[in-house]
């Protein structure tokens, strides 16, 4: 009697609240989803066959909320859903070497030309610039302020053995350093006083002003940040080397069959439109009293100076 | 300190006028983890039944690879996810890599040895001597498992807790997997994790708090459940 009691008040309560809670979120989830569909619905385009593109992208486009703003819009206009994989350039670069991405974004002109000759890249579309800066601490120890050579700034830092932070990373901002490094005929790694923060551009310029270090950034990540940085922009304007260019490269399909190119395609098409590189040329203006990143479509890479 | 304070004052305004944005990452932050936690639940607890109460050669061996697999780390398994879910891995076919399934499957491996091992722990932990008496009393197979399960519903809804626990606040596999996609899966600890990377440490420290308060929400309606069911 016992037993049979036992197990009919058994039903295990905690199994029944989880199971019917966890569906319940799922479902009011995607409930909120919705709202979003219905709106895209409303506006004139046939529904894409494939309606899911990968985003292979630096974590510059996703950090300063550019993405965010635009993605909808795309949404809106083609009914193409981006899913945008926010990873370093080299990350993002090796995604599209593997099919495993429709589309990159990348601002990193060796691994985009890399891409490019291995076939995995094609169609490299200019998009947008920004640029690089130094920054560092506003009494600069290593007496860089105003430099126009970046090359003989870095000269000067390595010289006077001020904590440098760089990123590593493989990221697009990583290259453009090794460059200048290279330039100036330093090799810096090893070296005591540059510290690797392994980490995404707005976390590198945190360590960098906890140190009281300098650090190589871009400018859209570094005014966004502005408000928690004890670093000043002490070298800038150096279009020889510190230019930080964007160019979006479909996945080619010929050597992917899997890829959505159709969406690629689309989502560079959008990326171009006179509407977006409009939109791109305010973006942030609001907030931070300048544009975050300046719209190229249609431009030869020497008019932009890369 | 003004962060936190700043933190916490945007966690309230945030809750007051029901952030559409905040509801929706809540929403799927509770749905991912505990369709997980539900799944792992019905496998880990048959899984560790199965290995508590029978003998078989390599046993000791599997209970060696759960014990390992409770301290498995979530990165090592998002990685691995993501590769068998890439187009060009052995799930590829499935299309669900950076979709909340794709993170329910990660989290299902994450929180499975722990419920496993939890219950292997827990039946091991009962009296022999109550076997023996059921065994004598005429009860079946099936009616002594339950009545062991009901023995050790106790530490059972410890396990419920540490393994929800371990998912909710898990933020590695999560990125892999999910690729913190607004709107479809960008749960609490990506958005904390991105939010900070942006340098909005307020909103960072604000939905850090939010997630606490899920968290010790889910885990009060556990415990109230754990601690009623000992009462009778």
């Amino acid at each position: 009697m016992r037993v049979r009691r036992g197990i009919k008040a058994l039903l295990p309560k905690a199994l029944a609240v989880l199971l019917s809670a966890g569906i319940a979120a799922s479902v009011i989830g995607c409930g909120a989803k919705p709202a979003a569909e219905t709106t895209a619905t409303t506006s004139t385009f046939t529904p894409p066959a494939n309606p899911e593109v990968i985003l292979a992208t630096t974590t510059s486009t996703a950090d300063t909320g550019l993405l965010d703003a635009i993605l909808p819009m795309f949404k809106a206009k083609t009914g193409y859903d981006v899913k945008p994989i926010a990873v370093g350039s080299g990350a993002a670069k090796a995604m599209g070497d593997r099919g495993e991405a429709d589309v990159m974004l990348l601002h990193a002109k060796d691994y985009e030309l890399d891409s490019v000759n291995s076939g995995s890249g094609i169609n490299r579309t200019l998009i947008m610039h920004n640029d690089f800066v130094v920054a560092g601490p506003p009494d600069d120890p290593a007496g860089i302020k105003g430099m126009a050579s970046s090359v003989e700034a870095f000269k000067k830092l390595a010289a006077a053995k001020v904590t440098v932070i760089t990123r590593a990373m493989n990221s697009g901002t990583d290259l453009a350093e090794s460059k200048i490094w290279a330039a100036a005929a330093i090799d810096p790694v090893g070296q005591s006083w540059y510290i690797q923060s392994g980490q995404g551009m707005g976390a590198s310029l945190l360590v960098a002003s906890e140190k009281g270090a300098y650090c190589l950034t871009d400018r859209g990540t570094y005014l966004k940040n502005q408000a928690n940085l004890t670093l000043d922009i002490l070298v800038q304007g150096d279009t020889a080397y510190m230019l930080n260019v964007y160019h979006a490269l479909e996945v080619n399909p010929a050597k992917w069959p899997k890829v959505n190119n159709a969406g690629a395609k689309a989502f560079i098409e959008f990326l171009v439109s006179p509407e977006i590189q409009q939109f791109i040329s305010t973006f942030g203006v609001d907030r931070y009293g300048q544009p975050l990143f300046f719209p190229d479509a249609g431009k030869s890479e020497a008019e932009v100076g890369g | 300190m003004d962060i936190i304070i700043n933190g916490i004052v945007q966690a309230f305004q945030l809750l007051i006028h029901g952030d559409r944005g905040v509801l929706e990452v809540a929403l799927l932050s509770l749905g991912i983890s505990l369709s997980a936690t539900a799944i792992s639940l019905i496998t880990g607890v048959t899984l560790g039944t199965v290995l508590a109460l029978t003998r078989f050669t390599g046993r000791r061996f599997l209970i060696s690879l759960v014990n390992t697999g409770m301290g498995a780390p979530p990165v090592v398994v998002g990685l691995m996810v993501t590769i068998f879910l890439w187009r060009s891995g052995p799930l590829g076919l499935l299309h669900i890599l950076y979709t909340p399934a794709a993170m329910v499957i990660a989290q299902v491996l994450i929180s499975l040895p722990l419920i496993v091992g939890f219950t292997l722990a827990a039946i091991q932990n009962i009296d022999p001597k109550l076997r023996m008496q059921m065994v004598a009393l005429g009860a079946s197979r099936v009616q002594m498992v339950w009545l062991l399960l009901r023995e050790a519903r106790l530490p059972l809804l410890a396990a419920v807790m540490a393994g929800f626990g371990a998912i909710i606040s898990e933020v590695g596999a999560s990125t892999m997997v999910g690729g913190n996609i607004l709107h479809q899966t960008r749960v609490f600890t990506t958005a904390i994790v991105q939010e900070t990377g942006r340098g909005e440490f307020g909103l960072a420290v604000a939905l850090s708090i939010l997630l606490m308060v899920l968290v010790y929400v889910v885990n009060l309606v556990l415990t109230f459940a754990q601690q009623r069911s000992k009462l009778r």
